[in-house]
C-alpha cells in the first residue's frame, strides 16, 4: 500500500501545480525493463519489429480491464468519456495521476461527465504507470488499438512490485 | 398449445382453494390466454413466445407492410418487447428507462410517460451498455425494474406511482437490466453486476404493496441460498451442507457473480420458478479454486417459500465467462419415447439440454453449434462419478493454461452460442427456434483484486469468426428430443434479435444488422424481410388489434455485441497498427489478425456493423394492409 498512499499524497501536493505538457515520449533511460523519458516519467519503447516492453502490454491488458467500459476501445473515446488519446497531449504524467486517483465530475447542461476515483483500486492504482505507458504509445500514434502482438519478458522487478502492491 | 392449457387447467383447480394469491395469477391466466394481447415479457409463463394468431400466414406474409412506428427518444440497446394489454401498448427504453404507454385506439398517442429519477453513476457500472429487457403488468400495475435497481409499480391507467423499492446497491455495482416477471402474487426481479463482483440474487416481492417475500442468493450459506441439504436434489442426489460455500476458497463467495439477469419461467401446476445464473466472478478461474456452485446453474424454487426443489449446475468452475443466464422453455414434449413435463434451455457454452422440470432429471445434452470444442460432451453415464458434468479440453481450458497465457481459437466466445436474445418454441412443428452466435475468442486470464463498485474482471478477450467462416450467426431450428439442428439459417452478425413462433406458421427474428426476418417455420425458407431503423437486439412479438393481426419489435443497436456502436466508438483496425508506425512493409501475420479486446471483446468482431447500420431508438410495427 506503500505505493498507494504516496500517489494520494503526491497527487494532494501537486494537483494544483501549473500544468506542462508532457515531454517528448522518447526513452533514455531502461531501469530493470521500465523506460524513462528525459523527464523521469515512465514511457513506451517499441523496437522496429514491433516487440512492445512489458509495462506497454500490461497497460493494454489493464487498460481494458477498468477503463475501456468508459473511455471506449484504446483510447478512443465514447458517447459519455473522452478519448483519452487526447486527453493526454495536453495532460502530463502528474495530472494523469491526480485524475486517475481522486476522479472528476463535470456536471452541467452539455450532460453529465462522472469519473470515478479509482484511488483505492489495486487493479488500477498498482498498474497505473503500465496504463499511463500504454496510452502515452496510444498517444504518439506507436501503439495500434489490437493487443500488443510481441512483448518483452515480464521482468523480475515487475513481479515483485506487483506482489507488493497487489497483496500476494 | 396443449400443455398450457392443460397445466392451466390444473392451477385454476388449486386456486379455486387458496384466495388471495389467487386473484393475481387468475387475471394473468386469463390475459395470457388470449392471443390479442401480450401480457408479459414471453407472452405466456411458460417462455414459449408462441402466439395463436394465424392470420399472418406462410402464404401471405410476403405482404407484410410497416403499420405505424414509434420513436422512444432514447439510443443505444434496446432489448426486450412491447406489452399489449387491451388496446394500450407499453414500451420502455434503455436508460433513463422511460415508460410509455401508448393508445392503439388513437394511432400510438402517448396517454402517458413516465420517467424516473437516476444518478448517472450508474452508467459506468453497466458492463454491457445500458439495456433493460421490458415491463410486467399484473392486478392494474406496471413493474418497471431501473438501472438503479427500483423496482416501482405504475398505475396502468394513469402512470402514478403505486410502490417502490430498492432492490440492490449500485454504489456496489448492483444494476438492474431484467424484466421484472409476476408469477402469482409475486413479482421477481435479479440483479446484473457479474463483471463487478456482485453475488447474485433472485427476490420476490409483492405485487400488492412491494414487500419482500424472499431472496435466494447464488451462492453463500444455505440460509441465503435457499437450499435445503437433504432436499434439494442436484442431478438426483442432495446437494449436501452449504453447497454454495464449501465450492469456493475462503470468503470468494462473497463476490461470487452467478448474477441472475435473463428471462424466467413458471410452472403454476408445480409451483415452481425456473431460472439460471451467470458466471463466477471473477473471469479469471485461477482466483477461485473449487466448482463455484451455484453460478451456472438451472434454478428450479418453489414460488411460495423460494426454496429450491433441484438444481443443475452446467458448467463448474467456469474459465469462460459462459453465463447460465439464459430462458428455460417449458414445454410437455415426448422425449426419448416418452411424454415429459420437460425444460428446454440453449446455454451460453453451446451445449443445448433437455431436462425433466419436475425431477431435474437430465435427459439430453448436446452441441448446438458444432464448432463448439472447450468440451467433448457431457457425461451422461449415471454412475459416472462425473456424471453431468462436461469434459474440458485442456488445451482450451484457461485454468489449465494458467495466468498471464493467452488461449486462442476457443469456440464458442464469451458472448455464448446464444446470450439471453431468447429462443421460441411452437407446439405445431415441435421444433425450437433459436438465435445463435457463431464467434470464437482468445482468452488471457490475469490477477485482479476486488473493489467495491469497480470492474473485477480479470481477463482480456478477442472474437472473430470461426476459422475459415466469414458470418458471425446462425438462426437454426432444434429438435430438442433427439438434440440435433433441424435446420439452420446463416446470418451475417450475430442472430441478437429474440424469435416469435406464432400459429400461422411462421417465425419472426430480428437481426444485428436491422433486418425483421419472417421464415417457413418448417423449412427456415425466407418469406419476408425489413430493414428497420437501427439494429435489432429486441424481442419480436405480436397483438390482435381491430380485428387484425400486428408484429412489433424494437431497434436500437446495442447490447454486448453492439456496445462498440452504442457507446459511439470507432472502428478499431489490427495490432497490425502496433508496428504500422515503425516498420511500414512488414507483412500481417496470423497475430496480428487478433483485434481489439473492447466492449470485454466484443467490438473488434463487430466492428463491421458500422457500415450496416447506426444508432436508433425506435419501434417498427407490421400488418398486412
Amino acid at each position: 500500500m506503500n505505493k498507494l498512499w504516496l500517489l494520494l499524497s503526491m497527487s494532494l501536493i501537486c494537483g494544483a501545480a501549473i500544468a506542462e505538457p508532457p515531454g517528448d515520449p522518447k526513452a533514455v533511460t531502461n531501469e530493470d525493463g521500465k523506460y524513462l523519458d528525459a523527464n523521469g516519467d515512465p514511457t513506451f519503447n517499441i523496437t522496429d519489429d514491433g516487440t512492445v516492453d512489458w509495462y506497454t502490454f500490461s497497460g493494454y491488458r489493464r487498460y481494458h480491464s477498468d477503463c475501456h467500459v468508459c473511455h471506449g476501445p484504446a483510447g478512443q473515446g465514447s458517447t459519455y468519456a473522452p478519448p483519452l488519446i487526447d486527453s493526454l497531449k495536453s495532460m502530463n504524467y502528474v495530472e494523469y495521476l491526480e485524475v486517475v486517483t481522486n476522479g472528476r465530475q463535470k456536471v452541467g447542461a452539455s450532460g453529465n461527465s462522472v469519473m470515478p476515483a479509482f484511488g483505492t483500486n489495486k487493479n488500477v492504482m498498482c498498474y497505473v504507470d503500465d496504463i499511463y505507458v500504454y496510452l502515452r504509445a496510444r498517444t504518439a500514434g506507436v501503439g495500434g488499438t489490437g493487443r500488443p502482438p510481441k512483448k518483452e519478458a515480464k521482468p523480475a522487478a515487475f513481479t515483485e512490485a506487483e506482489t507488493a502492491c497487489m497483496g500476494g | 398449445m396443449r400443455s398450457f392449457l392443460l397445466s392451466a387447467t390444473c392451477s385454476l383447480a388449486l386456486l379455486g382453494v387458496v384466495q388471495g394469491p389467487a386473484a393475481a395469477n387468475d387475471e394473468l391466466m386469463k390475459m395470457s390466454a388470449d392471443p390479442k394481447n401480450w401480457v408479459m415479457p414471453a407472452a405466456t409463463f411458460d417462455n414459449q413466445r408462441y402466439s395463436k394468431l394465424n392470420q399472418i400466414t406462410t402464404d401471405n406474409v410476403g405482404k407484410l407492410q410497416v403499420a405505424w412506428t414509434f420513436s422512444t427518444g432514447v439510443l443505444r440497446g434496446h432489448e426486450g418487447a412491447p406489452l399489449v394489454i387491451d388496446g394500450t401498448m407499453y414500451v420502455n427504453t434503455p436508460f433513463p428507462n422511460t415508460v410509455y404507454a401508448l393508445d392503439l385506439n388513437d394511432n400510438g398517442s402517448i396517454k402517458w410517460a413516465y420517467q424516473p429519477k437516476q444518478d448517472p453513476n450508474v452508467i459506468p457500472v453497466m458492463c454491457c451498455d445500458t439495456v433493460n429487457r421490458g415491463l410486467s403488468y399484473a392486478d392494474g400495475k406496471i413493474f418497471l425494474y431501473q438501472a438503479d435497481t427500483t423496482l416501482v409499480a405504475l398505475d396502468a391507467k394513469s402512470g402514478q406511482e403505486a410502490w417502490k423499492i430498492k432492490n440492490g446497491d449500485p454504489s456496489i455495482a448492483e444494476t438492474g437490466t431484467n424484466a421484472p416477471h409476476v408469477f402469482g402474487d409475486k413479482v421477481l426481479v435479479g440483479i446484473s453486476g457479474g463483471e463487478f463482483g456482485v453475488r447474485g440474487s433472485m427476490a420476490a416481492y409483492n405485487i400488492t404493496d412491494g414487500k419482500l417475500a424472499w431472496r435466494a442468493y447464488s451462492m453463500g450459506p444455505d440460509s441465503d441460498i435457499l437450499m435445503d441439504p437433504e432436499k434439494t436434489m442436484h442431478l438426483g442426489k442432495p446437494v449436501g451442507k452449504d453447497s454454495g460455500m464449501n465450492t469456493f476458497e475462503g470468503d470468494q463467495w462473497k463476490i461470487g457473480g452467478g448474477t441472475t439477469w435473463g428471462w424466467y419461467a413458471y410452472d403454476p401446476a408445480l409451483n415452481l420458478v425456473y431460472y439460471g445464473t451467470g458466471n463466477p466472478s471473477t473471469w479469471n478461474p485461477n482466483q477461485r479454486p473449487g466448482d463455484n456452485r451455484w453460478s451456472m446453474t438451472i434454478m428450479a424454487r418453489d414460488l411460495g417459500t423460494g426454496m429450491a426443489k433441484w438444481v443443475y449446475q452446467m458448467t463448474p468452475h467456469d474459465e469462460w465467462d459462459y453465463d447460465g443466464v439464459n430462458e428455460m422453455i417449458l414445454a410437455d414434449m415426448n422425449v426419448g419415447g416418452q411424454m415429459r413435463k420437460a425444460l428446454v434451455h440453449f446455454d451460453r457454452n453451446g451445449l443445448a439440454y433437455t431436462m425433466d422440470r419436475e425431477t431435474g432429471e437430465l435427459l439430453v445434452a448436446e452441441k448446438y453449434d458444432p464448432t463448439v470444442n472447450w468440451t467433448t460432451g457431457v457425461d451422461m453415464d449415471k454412475n459416472s462419478p462425473t456424471y453431468g458434468r462436461p469434459a474440458v479440453v485442456p488445451e482450451k481450458s484457461t485454468e489449465h493454461n494458467g495466468e498471464d497465457v493467452n488461449v486462442t481459437d476457443i469456440c464458442p466466445a464469451a458472448l455464448g452460442t446464444k446470450d439471453q436474445q431468447p429462443a421460441a418454441y411452437s407446439p405445431d412443428t415441435g421444433l425450437f427456434y433459436v438465435p445463435t452466435n457463431h464467434v470464437c475468442m482468445d482468452y488471457e486470464p490475469y490477477k485482479v483484486s476486488y473493489t467495491a463498485g469497480q470492474a473485477y474482471v480479470g481477463a482480456a478477450l478477442s472474437m472473430y469468426p470461426p476459422k475459415g467462416e466469414s458470418h458471425m450467426g446462425n438462426f437454426i431450428a432444434w429438435d430438442a428430443d433427439k438434440g440435433k439442428i433441424a435446420w439452420s439459417n446463416k446470418e451475417q452478425f450475430s442472430a441478437w434479435g429474440g424469435a416469435l413462433a406464432t400459429a400461422g406458421g411462421v417465425v419472426f427474428y430480428g437481426t444485428l444488422d436491422g433486418f425483421l426476418k419472417a421464415v417457413d417455420a418448417k423449412t427456415g425458407k425466407e418469406l419476408y424481410k425489413f430493414k428497420t431503423p437501427s439494429g435489432i437486439i429486441g424481442n419480436v412479438m405480436t397483438y390482435e388489434h381491430g380485428g387484425k393481426q400486428y408484429v412489433a419489435v424494437l431497434s436500437g443497436v446495442g447490447g454486448w455485441a453492439g456496445i462498440g456502436l452504442a457507446a459511439g466508438l470507432l472502428n478499431p483496425e489490427n495490432a497490425a497498427g502496433w508496428h504500422a508506425a515503425v516498420s511500414q512493409s512488414k507483412q500481417p501475420s496470423v497475430e496480428d489478425k487478433v483485434v481489439s479486446t473492447a466492449g470485454l471483446g466484443a467490438v473488434g468482431g463487430y466492428a463491421g456493423l458500422t457500415k450496416y447500420t447506426s444508432l436508433g431508438g425506435s419501434l417498427t410495427v407490421f400488418a398486412i394492409p
